[in-house]
């Protein structure tokens, strides 16, 4: 049986037990109160009347809407764990937004469509399998704990896909794209997971 | 950078005060690979019973000292990692790391210059003959040290600026060897701000980074100038939206933020 390597005189504060007994805590992360804020650049200046959503790609037809169309779909409040890769979680956020399933309702998808592009008001976008988009696993997000998404956290609207670590939820989001074959993005062309799952440890590239 | 990061054990070598609130360690590493200036290791700690706990740590040292690395890390009282840092470790224990990461928050000297069809294209580093605006609020400092050290250690002579806050002078992290890069007067400048208390006679800035300093530091490096933000987000995102402002590109401020957004 191989030693495991232990850190000589360290014990640690094991804080949020419960959560940790209770497995809401993905490996190697932490439990905050706090939202931190990590963008890789200046936070978009996204105007509420030049904004719009777009499900483009693998679609029969692509379907746009306002910002006034979109606060007219139906909404929920979603209450999610959420994991960010620089070892940050987060239990219990609050947010307001539109099911990703609701969305692509309004589409008819090509059967050859295997992934998605989130693409964004800067030129961050994010990949992930359609399969891990759909059946009530990811949202679009325009409130958080009852307030409108601030900008510094990707207002008028991000993706949040909680099952994944945070950077597949992208901020200042401006549309999904259907696509046949995967397509790293921006993260992922930067030494990040293609996949990201944090209860795999799915940080970087080969992990 | 396509390949398996993996934990390795590495060695503490050196351990060393730099304020009263941050040590400096060295780690001599048995699987070293060369990094890129910015870039980070993360740290793993493993009690008796099997519990760990990660955290990430900006690479202190120029990727040309080889086979070791600094970290520079601050102590957060309520933290897990640091408290054990600055308390329990000592020279020659035994630290898990995996690294280096990160390929967008990076620096390099001498890079070649991009085509136009690569400047479209994006990408991490940026063209060598563009001006360097590092903007650091405490331990933020740490990886454009990194990037400081590099320029110097690759006989760089990009002209590049630091501004630097900083509670007091005593909490200026590198404060010694800023001043001798400085002295060598091969194109770095060096802005202090101290927010709290000022040295003797000090007549630099001694406020918070706000839009006229930020301006005024900025200016002389022009508008191809690469900047690089790194601090607390309320100091990374004020200095951000400020350069944007006065019409610095977006795609030229890379920022990295530490420490609670204070939500």
């Amino acid at each position: 049986m191989t030693q495991r390597f232990v850190s000589r005189g360290f014990v640690g504060k094991r804080r949020a037990p419960e959560a940790a007994k209770a497995g809401r805590v993905p490996p190697g992360q932490y439990v905050t109160n706090d939202f931190p804020v990590l963008s890789a650049g200046p936070t978009p200046n996204v105007h509420l009347d030049r904004w719009s959503f777009t499900i483009d790609g693998l679609v029969g037809e692509p379907m746009t809407w306002s910002w006034d169309e979109f606060l007219k779909l139906p909404s929920q409040e979603f209450v999610v764990d959420i994991s960010c890769v620089t070892k940050w979680t987060h239990l219990d956020m609050r947010w307001r937004g539109v099911s990703i399933d609701t969305l692509l309702e309004h589409v008819e998808i090509d059967p050859r469509a295997q992934f998605v592009i989130e693409h964004t008001f800067d030129d961050y976008t994010t990949n992930l399998p359609l399969h891990d988009i759909i059946n009530s696993q990811a949202f679009v997000a325009y409130e958080y704990d009852g307030q409108p998404l601030a900008p510094a956290h990707g207002g008028p609207v991000r993706v949040v896909v909680p099952h994944l670590y945070f950077w597949k939820s992208a901020k200042w989001a401006r549309g999904l794209r259907l696509l046949e074959h995967d397509k790293s993005g921006f993260w992922e062309v930067r030494g990040y997971n293609n996949h990201g799952d944090p209860w795999k440890e799915e940080r970087y590239t080969g992990d | 950078m396509k390949h398996t990061l993996e934990w390795q054990i590495t060695t503490v070598t050196a351990i060393k005060p730099e304020t009263p609130r941050v040590k400096s360690i060295t780690l001599k590493l048995p699987d070293w690979q060369r990094h890129l200036a910015g870039q980070h290791y993360d740290m793993r700690l493993t009690a008796e019973d099997g519990y760990q706990v990660q955290r990430s740590y900006s690479i202190a040292s120029e990727p040309e000292r080889i086979g070791e690395i600094d970290l520079t890390i601050e102590k957060i009282d309520d933290g897990e990692v640091s408290p054990y840092v600055h308390d329990v470790l000592v020279v020659g224990d035994l630290v898990e790391v995996r690294g280096p990461i990160g390929g967008y928050f990076v620096w390099e000297a001498n890079a070649k210059p991009k085509s136009l069809l690569q400047r479209l294209a994006g990408g991490s580093a940026p063209a060598a003959a563009s001006p360097v605006m590092l903007i650091a609020g405490g331990s933020g400092v740490v990886p454009l040290m990194s990037m400081i050290r590099h320029r110097a250690a690759a006989h760089a002579n990009t002209p590049t600026r630091l501004l630097f806050s900083s509670r007091t002078p005593e909490d200026a992290i590198y404060f010694d060897e800023l001043e001798r890069l400085r002295a060598k007067m091969d194109g770095l400048e060096v802005f202090h701000t101290f927010t709290r208390s000022q040295p003797p006679g000090w007549r630099g800035y001694a406020r918070r980074i706000d839009d006229e300093m930020l301006s005024e530091v900025s200016k002389p490096l022009g508008k191809s100038v690469q900047v690089f933000i790194c601090g607390p987000t309320p100091l990374v995102e004020s200095a951000a939206n400020s350069l944007v402002r006065i019409s610095i590109p977006a795609t030229q401020i890379k920022t990295e933020r530490f420490g609670p957004s204070g939500q």
